[in-house]
């Protein structure tokens, strides 16, 4: 399917959710689903970077704290619609992937991962001495009640994720299926390789860290107006990076389809067992299913799903 | 702030006497991830089930934490060979991608907080001994002996450690495992079972390391996260699989932050060493004394 | 055929009994629902399972004595994780989808905030359990904190400290300020520091730490190489656990210690610490003393404490619990005068009264606040060995400001109390 024909479908299913979705009877549906589909964003700008080049990405927190803090920066000085500040904070997140990915340029594997935590805790740390953002305060953001058109806020918050939902995969799909996807496939086969045949590895390694940053700096910049209190130990809590790693993990990471399928199969789950079960079995479940599937089923989900059709493939040949 | 000369000594001093604990933190990861290339990101989960196994034996049967500690090492170098033997299996064997073990280990230290969680619950833990309390003083100097007792024991741990590894067989074939698995082949010695025993050893160092962290300061399960960080800086500063460079780099750690909390404040600690690792990624790699 | 048709009949002959029983449950009777989120694990579960106890032993004396309007309560709580973005999603489902009838807070400032716009847009009255300053940008008039910080928290909290800090001889000229870089101790130095300027103190150390830090000792030396008269410290139980230590360990030489140290007041921490307290200016929110004796207050801990033992939480039961329970007996109260659940009229009417609980008269101010603060500030005195039950009597925490409560002078310096 080409490009265009995959956004126009991507565009009317969408909507079509975003339809179906307006029946849901109560608010709680649209607050659990937001906390989803920000996943999903997660998880596929993530993807992009950890499943295509095969670089793994402990600093998720930083560019989506980052998206989230300059939501905050802003909210003082001028009353901006959210889609601006999505962008925003994408051009923020963006950048700062940018000049990590020019700093680590030289880094292998684990390297790569400690350099990405170390980053995540100097970033935190500043933002926690930044009085200006409220620093260890913490800072509180007062949104309307209701928006004209769609009623609660926090539909309009839904419509902005799912929005994010569709382009991050839409982004993602067109990288797999062109050059610059090949480029990150060879890279992560073999980067030795790659660069002895030729690959631009460097660029290409940048165009990664920067497009997975800025994604993950438009999943965040909505968050202050989801939390409405939002201080640094929570923005750059672990928990985000523990979810974007473990979502493509158990969805499948070698396309597109593996992140979402992960990020609405855990998400759900998490969002679930916050309501009953209710304790410490929520992370415990996160870990387990994380230990299983890369035990188990090291393709995810996607991964076991193609396995089946082969097989039953196979054996309607035989 | 004026810088006299002897709260700048007492700062190094502190700073020396927390680099020596960050040391036996440390040295399960110099092993683990310095010699046998396992991102084991879990390491900090098992210094906790470490603290509180001290707790535990400390509180029921009054045993000193460290002692329990030692007693508890062949438990959990037990435990340590049996989680590589699973790492081994599902990972090594397939020779699959450096990901999947990340992943594996990232799981692991999740199930195993929750499982603290669940069987501890969540208030804050201690221990009680003889020397938590008092302290030397030498001449303007103060060393408490709650930091004092463990710098030492982490000390003669490492230094015991670094003896096995020069001087026994099994020590010497797990250096050389790091370096050259074939030629350790030729030389007839199993490198599946030299790795098991040297993964085995780093999380029983783990042990002694949750004795001396709840010495030093009240346990909780999550913090072990806090510690994820460090473990790998001072690590990859060092130089991996280099004992020397790593007690280096966690006493250097250990007087940064001791001077930038005296001098400048606290807050700022965590951007100071983190970002002298960062500069030390971006510009030597290899570490202080790496190869 | 005929199998088919026998297990037809079966289903159907089913059915029809289970409709036939329906009415009978739809007979008994609607139970009050009161939903929440707490802390039940991470950084704040401590309190969170403290306060859990305290309310559900409110719920049942409660329905002993027949329920709230002739209904049973039913308490409907989520655990919150310390997590403030799970805030949200919590009381959406309460309130949208359990269709609870009252709601209370969870516990501290970061787990009320994020759910005041769902709050607000429901139009709930709310009792908010600890927070410091939540309704300041919000001016909801159905918000009510139980914590007695009065209408102007950030001061109310601390000046017990320099009230009492402020009668030593000769009289004390300068101040060292500490917190913890987190939300609480940021704002408690910012009074701090408009307090001791008030007093004419000089601010000889400003500084913050972040909680990770693992050894205090740095700081401490750092504080007393400017010989402070006073030292106000600012902190989460982890750092309080580390100061206290640290200034053991160090000798701290000043005329007062102490602060805002969260954790003092819990039993894990007093028994850990023990002698070490001697000698500490701390607040807290209740004491055993004489002058505190509210009514039903000896009753409710003597339920609590051996309830809170078998549980795991908070042995002693002094901070949260008494509140979390006191605010349990608003409720009810205002449910039965008002005799319903309109959330207007129950804001009306806690509004226009006072109060009498196990914690006292409560009387809240225009902006959610207690219109008089009572935050109590304790000097810890003769605490021998590590024993909790010392801390149940009257004797080791004595009360040293404000005026209204006090059993006690100051004694200075701390270092002589110390040793």
């Amino acid at each position: 399917m080409g490009a265009g024909k995959f956004w126009l479908l991507a565009t009317i299913v969408g909507a079509a959710f975003f339809g179906v979705s307006l029946l849901a009877p109560n608010q709680y549906y649209f607050q659990a689903g937001y906390v989803v589909l920000q996943y999903v964003v997660l998880a596929t700008a993530w993807n992009i970077l950890g499943g295509y080049t095969g670089y793994v990405n402990f600093g998720v927190a930083a560019f989506f704290a980052l998206g989230a803090y300059s939501s905050v920066a802003l909210y003082p000085l001028i009353a901006l619609p959210i889609p601006v500040l999505v962008v925003i904070g994408g051009l923020v997140s963006g950048v700062v992937g940018f000049g990590m990915g020019y700093l680590t340029l030289r880094l292998r594997g684990a390297f790569f991962a400690i350099a990405t935590l170390a980053m995540a805790v100097v970033m935190q740390t500043f933002i926690t001495n930044w009085d200006y953002v409220g620093g260890s305060r913490g800072a509180y953001i007062l949104r309307p009640l209701k928006v004209p058109l769609l009623g609660d806020y926090i539909v309009y918050l839904f419509l902005i994720m799912l929005v994010l939902a569709v382009i991050s995969i839409g982004i993602a799909r067109s990288i797999e299926r062109s050059r610059l996807g090949f480029g990150f496939a060879a890279i992560r086969d073999d980067e030795q390789a790659a660069e002895a045949a030729g690959v631009p590895t460097l660029r290409l390694k940048l165009v990664a860290t920067t497009i997975s940053g800025a994604l993950m700096g438009m999943a965040g910049a909505p968050l202050p107006y989801y939390v409405t209190y939002l201080d640094p130990s929570s923005g750059f809590s672990l928990s985000y990076a523990v979810n974007s790693i473990a979502m493509p993990l158990i969805g499948g990471m070698t396309n597109w389809i593996g992140p979402l399928v992960g990020a609405i199969f855990l998400g759900t789950i998490q969002q679930l067992a916050t309501v009953t079960i209710s304790s410490a079995l929520n992370l415990l479940i996160v870990g387990l299913l994380l230990v299983g599937f890369v035990v188990i089923a090291p393709n995810g989900i996607v991964g076991l799903v193609e396995q089946l059709i082969h097989r039953r493939r196979q054996r309607r040949r035989a | 702030m004026e810088v006299s000369l002897d709260l700048l000594l007492s700062a190094v001093v502190a700073g020396v006497l927390l680099g020596g604990f960050y040391a036996a933190v440390t040295v399960g990861i110099s092993i683990s991830f310095g010699m046998l290339d396992i991102v084991n990101i879990a390491h900090p989960a098992f210094i906790i089930l470490g603290a509180y196994a001290a707790y535990f034996l400390n509180s029921s049967f009054g045993l000193d934490p460290i002692l329990t500690a030692v007693i508890m090492l062949p438990v959990f170098y037990v435990l340590g060979a049996g989680v590589y033997q699973v790492y081994y299996a599902v990972f090594e064997r397939r020779g699959d991608e450096a990901l999947r073990g990340l992943a594996f280990f990232f799981g692991l230290l999740f199930i195993i907080e929750v499982a603290l969680v669940l069987v501890f619950g969540v208030d804050y833990r201690f221990v009680e001994a003889s020397y938590i309390g008092p302290t030397w003083r030498w001449g303007e100097i103060d060393l408490p002996l709650r930091m004092l007792v463990p710098f030492v024991v982490s000390m003669v741990l490492v230094g015991l450690l670094q003896l096995y590894l020069s001087r026994t067989f099994t020590g010497r074939a797990i250096m050389a495992v790091s370096q050259d698995r074939l030629a350790l082949q030729l030389m007839s010695a199993n490198p599946g079972r030299i790795k098991r025993v040297a993964f085995g050893i780093s999380i029983a160092t783990a042990s002694l390391a949750g004795a001396f962290l709840i010495i030093i300061q009240p346990v909780e399960p999550s913090i072990g996260r806090d510690y994820i960080g460090r473990v790998f800086a001072i690590a990859v500063l060092g130089g991996l699989g280099s004992f020397p460079g790593m007690v280096t780099a966690a006493l250097l750690l250990g007087i940064v932050e001791s001077i930038t909390a005296t001098f400048y404040g606290p807050s700022w600690s965590p951007a100071v060493s983190f970002g002298v690792l960062l500069l030390t990624l971006a510009f030597r790699p290899s570490g202080i004394m790496g190869r | 055929m005929k199998r088919l048709l026998g297990r037809m009949r079966i289903w159907l002959g089913a059915s029809v009994m289970l409709a036939a029983l329906a009415p009978l449950t739809a007979g008994a009777v609607e139970p009050i629902k009161i939903g929440f989120g707490m802390a039940l694990t991470g950084g704040l579960a401590g309190n969170g399972k403290a306060a859990l106890v305290a309310m559900q032993i409110w719920a049942e004396e409660v329905n002993a004595k027949g329920g709230l309007l002739g209904r049973p309560v039913k308490l409907v709580y989520y655990d919150d994780q310390t997590n403030p973005a799970l805030v949200p999603g919590i009381y959406s489902k309460l309130l949208d989808i359990d269709k609870v009838d009252l709601v209370v807070s969870g516990y501290g400032t970061n787990l009320q905030a994020p759910a005041m716009p769902i709050i607000m847009q429901h139009g709930m009255t709310f009792i908010g359990l600890f927070g410091l300053d939540v309704n300041h940008q919000f001016h909801y008039d159905r918000f009510f904190q139980i914590q007695p910080n009065g209408e102007d928290p950030k001061i109310s909290s601390i000046e017990g400290f320099f009230q009492a800090a402020m009668t030593a001889k000769p009289t004390p000229k300068t101040v060292a300020i500490v917190g913890a870089d987190a939300e609480y101790p940021k704002v408690a130095t910012e009074g701090a520091r408009e307090i001791a300027k008030k007093d004419g103190l000089k601010i000889v150390y400003d500084r913050s730490y972040p909680p990770s830090t693992v050894d205090y000792t740095p700081i401490v030396h750092a504080i007393q190489a400017t010989n402070p008269d006073l030292v106000y410290v600012a902190s989460y139980p982890p750092d309080t656990a580390g100061m206290v230590r640290a200034a053991h360990e160090v000798g701290l030489k000043a005329e007062v210690f102490g602060g805002g140290m969260i954790g003092l007041q819990f039993a894990a921490l007093k028994q850990q610490l023990g002698e070490m307290l001697n000698g500490i200016v701390c607040y807290d929110m209740y004491v055993p003393s004489s002058t505190m004796n509210f009514p039903g207050i000896t009753q409710f801990l003597a339920k609590y404490q051996p309830r809170a033992k078998a549980e795991g939480a908070d042995q002693l039961g002094f901070y949260l619990p008494p509140f979390a329970y006191a605010a349990m007996q608003v409720l009810g109260q205002a449910v039965e005068t008002t005799k319903g659940l309109d959330q207007k009229k129950l804001a009306a009417y806690m509004h226009a009264t006072t109060f009498h609980t196990v914690v006292g008269d409560i009387k809240w101010a225009a902006n959610g606040e207690w219109a008089t603060p009572r935050v109590i500030f304790v000097q810890y005195r003769g605490i021998k060995g590590n024993d909790l039950e010392q801390f149940k009597k009257e004797g080791t925490a004595v009360i040293v400001a404000p005026a209204k409560y006090k059993t006690g002078d100051l004694v200075t310096p701390y270092s002589a109390v110390q040793h």
